[in-house]
């Protein structure tokens, strides 16, 4: 294991390089298209869109904060156009005159002009943004709608969609959406927007895990349906066909309300599309992994012109697999029951399964449907399909480095599912985007029906050990090596090398912005109020708060955890002991549900409702006000 | 007083007590002035809605017209009257209690928000979000008003007020430690551009400027809870339940009368020297400046700003009554075939020339005769 004060270093001489970089970005000339960028400076491209003529073909690049204007005929990168931090997806308006990428650590849009794109190869200049658009918090999805007058983005934090003016830059209105609001598609007509979520609905604990897809009626600006799925959690791209009669949405569904045992003899997930839409006849869901083999977080979706085929993404798998729509939906009505849990259903509608780069994401049809792109994210190239043959027909290199450091390692190790038996699951599976899931699990070493756990946001986890909510592993190293093979993926070990660099990216992950915090870095004033209780030592009534009952005694140090283990109370029948390892609070607004196991839906339901005794902190003299005022305080963490 | 308002509220079994005559009406000597005044003001054709045909209680405490649709709060769930149906909602489907209690429609994104007797429910395309005392900041879970004012959802509930910001999930609470309500069962809430107001039971009414954040009140000046010494020196009673904010106009009603502030001079109104059929006023809507619809407990009524017209089932006979009362005082009897479902009335909301109302039997659709 490497870690700690070797760690330290690494990550300083990252940051300083970082650092570095950013100066000879801003006082030098870009470097050149196509040039090798920095040895570091990798670009995960994650999503793409053509230019409505097909000549361009803009891809955004995560790592690298750039999106990438490529000449779609020869694959040359026109352009390296640098935007706002950790870029999400692209959009581009209906007469291809402006691009917009969402930035989801700035909570903005920048807004391309595309007549600064120029068309000749190896142009060296990066515009760059002509202007930016505020949005809610970490903006995803984007689309414009058919007027090109109106831009919805969908924010993954604030759980909504913004409606914007695109010639004003004003938000018009949020609209509600699901938990984890992430990806957009707007049908052909442009009457519709759907939107889709990656965490489930946060509902009663231990019950199926709910999503929705989220259906906005362009014309009214406003939610008009909600259709419902049952049993899913983690929805990702969703495509409407071009006649706007099928839609489909990648997603799992995970096995979470049995067992995590014996993975080779079950299901930890299910990897699946919803179809809905008038030839589907209504809603359908449809596995896709196979009887011995599975396909792990299904990611980008594609639909060719003629409906005729389905390309998806196995993020985790790192192919593209083909369906045959008029087989799928000929294979659907001839079952009355529901078969997504069938395994043995795919070997009737999967047409091929192609290989591409690792960790597949985004995908983008041509406008003539004979080409689908392939965003290779932790390869920094793209596959080229051949939609009529359905083979991987060219690579385009985007020009990333080609060493291949630790931490990309360690990245490429926490996306893959090649480790777990089958090819079930990988770390991305659970922790979505490098967070969290919103589910709770039953790990089979405490026995069946005990320790029900959910898992926690792995931000800057440095300062954050021991892991596991008793407490029980000392190190990531643990966390991630032995528990790992031997509980989650019941195969293929980690090599000692692989282990050490799956956990220096692990580590590596930073804190993403807080958006409770103004931007000054005051608190407000009710956040104030709430500060003073989380410190107080005193009673409302003056008397001393015992040391052990006073919040910033177990939430303590910078990450708002001492590392130590308590007895707060939260225990439940179902524990085999009411001590709980004390969670760091680092961004604590955005992981509902809270406490070891999920019990409490919100903050307030953790002092309410699970705090009869006072033991998880002397909060029973507040009064309502009060409360609130601690909670907005802990939102700022 | 708080156990007659809530008996009023929960008026299930009550029989309503001392009917009133109709108003004596004096044979016509000048008939064209009377014909005239009765044609001036709306006459309706009454349609009643009940449990024998949709609505799921008859006692409804709340009514809101959001375009074609109608949502009726009963005591027994939300109904929306869509299509010519009834579809309805109950804690089954999400909702926080069978007993609705208030309702408000955020203009901007569709979406209804609806008070409770046991929390504040949020209903987005048929989702249900429920927010109480324990899962989220909301004061207190008996929602007696609710009203959205941009991001912001104010609710009036029995703890004082409640502000959700929904961008941002904050809760902001006002009660007696930040405001100054010397009670804090609020009981209705109004929402403007630029000013919110409360209607405290028994501490008046409180105005909120968005600009500022300030808290202002206005109480009974006279401190005389039963008596008026000075009509129109400020809010009539302090034993307010609803308030209506439009046109830079405040309406407040109480139990003790109604009145209106234009922001310099108050104009209250009382059963002796106005057009209303009782003082005891469950909610006021103004419409603007000078008209306002008047929910009591003997009618409902409507005020032109000089002229009043009361519909209602006749307080002795139960036929059907309207009546008009001209700015002299004089009552002439409208001759109508049918009336509102119940003289105890408790919400109103216009659609169009249309109204809408809500009894203690059942919910009442005024259409308007030309």
């Amino acid at each position: 294991m490497r870690r700690g004060p070797e760690l330290g270093i690494r990550i300083a001489l990252a940051l300083g390089a970082a650092v570095a970089m950013m100066l000879l970005c801003a006082t030098l000339p870009h470097a050149q298209a196509g040039a090798p960028a920095d040895d570091h400076q990798y670009l995960s491209p994650s999503e793409m869109t053509f230019s409505p003529d097909g000549r361009l073909l803009y891809v955004v690049c995560e790592r690298s904060d750039q999106l990438l204007v490529l000449n779609a005929k020869d694959g040359s990168i026109l352009q390296r156009i640098r935007v706002g931090h950790i870029p999400r997806t692209v959009a581009v308006s209906p007469d291809g005159r402006q691009v917009f990428v969402t930035n989801s650590w700035d909570d903005t849009v920048s807004v391309i002009d595309a007549a600064t794109v120029d068309a000749s190869p190896n142009r060296s200049t990066t515009p760059g943004a002509t202007r930016t658009i505020m949005t809610g918090a970490e903006p995803y999805g984007v689309v414009v709608d058919r007027a090109g007058k109106t831009l919805y983005v969908a924010n993954r934090v604030s759980n909504d969609v913004s409606v914007i003016d695109i010639a004003t830059g004003v938000e018009r209105k949020r609209l509600m959406a699901g938990h984890g609001a992430s990806y957009l598609a707007i049908s052909a007509d442009g009457s519709r927007v759907y939107c889709t979520h990656v965490y489930p609905r946060i509902g009663a604990q231990r019950t199926v895990p709910q999503s929705e897809i989220t259906v906005i009626d362009t014309a009214r600006e406003g939610v008009v349906e909600r259709i419902p799925l049952e049993g899913v959690a983690g929805m990702f791209h969703v495509a409407l066909s071009s006649d706007g009669r099928m839609g489909v949405v990648a997603q799992m569904r995970p096995k979470n309300l049995v067992p995590l045992a014996h993975v080779e003899h079950g299901w930890a997930f299910g990897h699946s599309l919803t179809v809905f839409g008038a030839d589907a006849g209504g809603m359908i869901e449809v596995p896709l992994d196979e009887l011995e083999h599975y396909y792990s977080l299904q990611y980008g979706v594609a639909i060719t012109p003629d409906k005729s085929r389905i390309f998806v993404t196995a993020s985790g798998s790192d192919v593209v697999t083909v369906i045959d729509t008029k087989r799928l939906l000929a294979f659907a009505r001839g079952r009355r029951k529901p078969f997504v849990n069938d395994l043995s259903a795919s070997a009737n509608y999967v047409l091929a399964r192609i290989a591409v780069g690792k960790n597949p994401r985004g995908v983008a049809m041509s406008p003539d449907g004979k080409r689908l792109y392939v965003a290779n994210r932790m390869d920094d190239s793209l596959s080229v399909i051949d939609t009529v043959s359905n083979k991987s027909v060219r690579t385009i290199d985007l020009g990333g480095p080609k060493n291949i450091t630790e931490m990309r390692r360690g990245e490429q190790l926490f996306t893959t599912s090649r480790y777990a038996f089958q090819g079930q699951f990988s770390c991305a599976n659970c922790h979505i985007d490098s967070t969290f899931d919103g589910l709770t699990w039953d790990l089979e070493p405490d026995g069946f029906g005990k320790d029900i756990v959910d898992n926690r946001l792995i931000e800057d986890l440095s300062g954050t050990e021991p892991f596991k909510w008793n407490g029980g592993n000392p190190s990531m190293a643990q966390e991630c090596g032995p528990r790992t093979e031997m509980y989650f993926y019941r195969s293929q070990s980690y090599a000692p090398d692989d282990l050490t660099d799956l956990v220096d990216y692990i580590y590596s992950l930073p804190t993403r912005p807080n958006r409770f915090r103004l931007p000054d870095g005051q608190l407000t004033p009710a956040q104030e109020r709430g500060k003073a209780i989380f410190y107080r030592k005193l009673s409302k009534f003056g008397k001393a708060i015992p040391e052990t009952n006073q919040c910033a005694y177990c939430h303590s140090g910078p990450k708002h955890t001492s590392q130590k283990s308590f007895d707060v109370g939260t225990g439940k029948w179902t524990d085999r002991s009411p001590i709980f390892d004390t969670p760091q609070l680092v961004n604590i607004a955005m992981t509902a549900p809270y406490l070891h196991d999920e019990s409490a839906r919100s903050l307030e339901e953790i002092w309410t409702v699970f705090n009869p005794r006072d033991q998880h902190g002397a909060t029973n003299d507040l009064t309502k006000d009060e409360l609130n005022d601690l909670i907005e305080y802990l939102k700022t963490l | 007083m708080k156990a007659r308002i809530l008996t009023a509220l929960l008026f299930a079994t009550l029989p309503l007590a001392g009917a009133v005559k109709s108003a004596a009406v004096k044979p016509a000597t000048a008939r064209n002035h009377a014909e005239t005044l009765a044609a001036s003001m709306p006459r309706f054709r009454w349609e009643n809605f009940t449990t024998a045909n949709g609505l799921p209680d008859n006692h409804v405490f709340a009514v809101l017209v959001d375009g074609d649709r109608v949502w009726a709060g009963t005591e027994n769930g939300l109904a929306l009257f869509e299509g010519g149906g009834w579809k309805v909602f109950t804690p089954k489907d999400g909702l926080a209690h069978r007993a609705v209690l208030s309702l408000a429609v955020d203009k901007n994104t569709g979406d209804l928000w609806v008070g409770t007797m046991g929390g504040l429910s949020h209903i987005s395309a048929g989702r249900i979000d429920t927010y109480t005392q324990l899962n989220s900041g909301l004061s207190n879970d008996v929602v007696y008003g609710v009203g959205v004012q941009g991001d912001f959802v104010w609710t009036a509930t029995a703890a004082g007020a409640s502000r959700l910001n929904t961008r941002t999930g904050e809760w902001s609470l006002y009660n007696e430690r930040n405001t100054p309500m010397a009670e804090i069962w609020t009981y209705a809430v109004s929402t403007g551009a630029d000013k919110v107001y409360y209607a405290v039971w028994g501490s008046g009414v409180l105005e909120y400027t968005i600009a500022t954040g300030r808290w202002k009140d206005y109480t009974d000046p006279d401190g005389e809870n039963e008596l008026v010494l000075f009509k129109d020196q400020g809010l009539i009673h302090k034993i307010t339940t609803s308030v209506s904010y439009v046109d830079n106009t405040l309406w407040a009603a109480t139990y003790f009368g109604d009145s209106h502030y234009d922001g310099r001079s108050w104009h209250n109104f009382l059963t002796k020297d106005s057009g209303l059929p009782s003082n005891f006023t469950n909610q006021v809507k103004g419409l603007d400046a000078s008209r306002a619809w008047f929910c009591t407990d003997k009618g409902l009524a409507y005020y032109d700003g000089v002229n009043w017209a009361v519909y209602r089932p006749a307080l002795d006979t139960g036929k059907p009554e309207m009546y008009i009362r001209d700015a002299s005082g004089k009552i002439t009897p409208v001759a109508v075939q049918t009336a509102p479902a119940h003289n105890y009335v408790l919400g109103i909301d216009v659609q169009g020339d249309d109204v809408w109302v809500a009894t203690a039997k059942g919910l009442s659709h005024g259409i308007r005769q030309k």
